[in-house]
């Protein structure tokens, strides 16, 4: 991958930002989520509240599905690959997906591997639980981040939590002098460089975004208001009794997230959410692969 | 430090990336309003429309009513640069799509002209008034066709890509995203005068 296609992926993060990323499955609910102003769908066989409940081994969606997605919509279409899986990769550039999640909700490919990103031209989003994780996958060429949330909870507690850990590792970072980032570089286990960006900007070097357990317009402007740059909605939408309404509802909240008033509008008559598990009451926990 | 101008900009901020030109206009000593509102379009000397995904832009103007004040503001003779998913928003006529936005730009527009992201690309080009700029183009737009009074100000492989007609600007590319801050000198001194 040339810089110059690394800052044009990382261009397109930007682009995507004060946005909402929906997962579907099918077409038809691509367009119900375009109609409703998401800023780009996650194309996946299963949402992942589905793939907790059937549980087993679950891998890249089919290609043939994803390019029904990408024909019924303009906006970009991601897709997800197996954490390591460097084929399931090579297959999404294949067919010129706008955007891969390297993701922790398929089951890992590899237990010690990441993908090396740097060696695609298509972008690639991952997560992670803390600013180590995150500096890592950048490293390897990530050029979006997300918080790792437990997908297909409806639960929005891990999410705050990796969202408040990494701000709060990147305030520490800035408040260092110089020669203590050498230091924290090497209990990151990361590149010095990346920490002296975060150092200077007091952000990463890519976007940041929320996801797992995002299922109402509260949520959403919760993550926004924790620093958030925009939101991936999974199971939150399609797995509630008005999807189009609640979709859009979300779009909006994200966008004026600091408006009390406007959001208890939204609010509003949105049907039934997600039912939603307490993330402490399941056995597989998925934001513990790929670490 | 340059001196502060004494104007306000307002950049659309409902979706994409405003900051990045937030970003430039602080470089330039100029003020800027971010607006999420219909209220906020109040007291602004020009508007910036920011590169983001046009359908979810255009879906919340509508949504916030911001739609008819701003096209009416820009109709009015309020300067605007658009940059990418602004384009759209500003033109006339999309290519094989009833839908249109704001509409105040005589152009017709293709959406996702240049492909998906692998048909991303920067280069450099020189435009009307400005000697090499440096272009970045992310599932870019471009203009088919323009009316006969809207000024091309540059071309990209026999594509127009940044017009200008009357106080409205339109650019398929990003100079947000680079640290060439010439256009929006350019915008400012149109809004200024």
């Amino acid at each position: 991958m040339s810089n110059s296609q690394y800052e044009l992926n990382k261009g397109l993060a930007q682009m995507l930002k004060g946005g909402v990323i929906m997962d579907v499955t099918t077409p038809e609910q691509a367009k119900i989520a375009e109609e409703a102003g998401a800023c780009a769908v996650m194309a996946l066989e299963r949402i992942p509240a589905d793939i907790r409940a059937a549980g087993g081994v679950s891998r890249m969606s089919d290609p043939k599905m994803i390019k029904g997605i990408q024909e019924a919509v303009s906006i970009p279409v991601m897709a997800k690959c197996r954490i390591g899986h460097f084929v399931e990769a090579q297959i999404l550039q294949a067919i010129e997906i706008d955007y891969i999640d390297e993701s922790e909700v398929l089951s890992p490919a590899d237990d010690v591997y990441h993908i090396d990103k740097t060696e695609f031209k298509v972008p690639f989003v991952c997560g992670a639980r803390d600013l180590g994780e995150a500096l890592r996958r950048i490293n390897e060429g990530a050029s979006m981040i997300r918080t790792k949330g437990e997908p297909g909870t409806g639960d929005v507690v891990q999410a705050v939590r990796h969202m408040r850990k990494m701000n709060s590792e990147i305030r520490k970072i800035v408040s260092m002098c110089k020669d203590e980032l050498f230091e924290e570089a090497k209990q990151l286990q990361v590149p010095y460089d990346l920490v002296q960006y975060v150092h200077e900007n007091g952000k990463l070097p890519v976007v940041n975004f929320a996801a797992g357990g995002v299922a109402t317009p509260a949520d959403a402007a919760l993550m926004m208001q924790l620093g958030a740059e925009g939101v991936f909605v999974g199971s939150g939408i399609f797995k509630s009794g008005d999807p189009k309404k609640r979709a859009s509802a979300i779009v909006q909240a994200v966008t004026n997230y600091r408006d009390a008033a406007l959001i208890a509008k939204l609010s509003e008559d949105l049907g039934e959410a997600m039912v939603g598990i307490n993330a402490n009451e399941i056995k597989i926990i998925m934001e513990e692969r790929g670490i | 430090m340059k001196n502060r101008i004494d104007m306000r900009i307002g950049v659309l901020a409902v979706q994409g990336a405003f900051i990045e030109h937030e970003k430039i206009l602080e470089k330039l000593g100029v003020d800027c309003v971010e607006i999420r509102q219909k209220e906020q379009l109040e007291n602004i000397d020009g508007i910036i429309l920011p590169g983001g995904e046009s359908t979810v832009q255009g879906k919340l103007l509508r949504a916030l009513g911001m739609l008819e004040p701003l096209t009416e503001m820009i109709k009015n003779g309020l300067p605007v640069l658009a940059t990418c998913a602004g384009l759209i928003l500003l033109s006339e006529q999309l290519e094989n799509d009833t839908t249109s936005h704001i509409a105040t730009l005589p152009v017709v527009v293709r959406r996702n002209a240049y492909g998906r992201q692998l048909g991303s690309f920067n280069t450099r080009h020189d435009m009307k008034d400005i000697k090499d700029f440096p272009m970045v183009f992310i599932r870019a737009p471009y203009i088919v066709a323009a009316s006969d009074d809207t000024d091309v100000l540059a071309t990209v492989d026999d594509h127009i890509v940044a017009v200008r007609h009357n106080n409205q600007i339109g650019l398929s590319f990003h100079p947000e995203l680079t640290d060439d801050t010439r256009i929006h000198e350019q915008f400012i001194r149109l809004a200024s005068s």
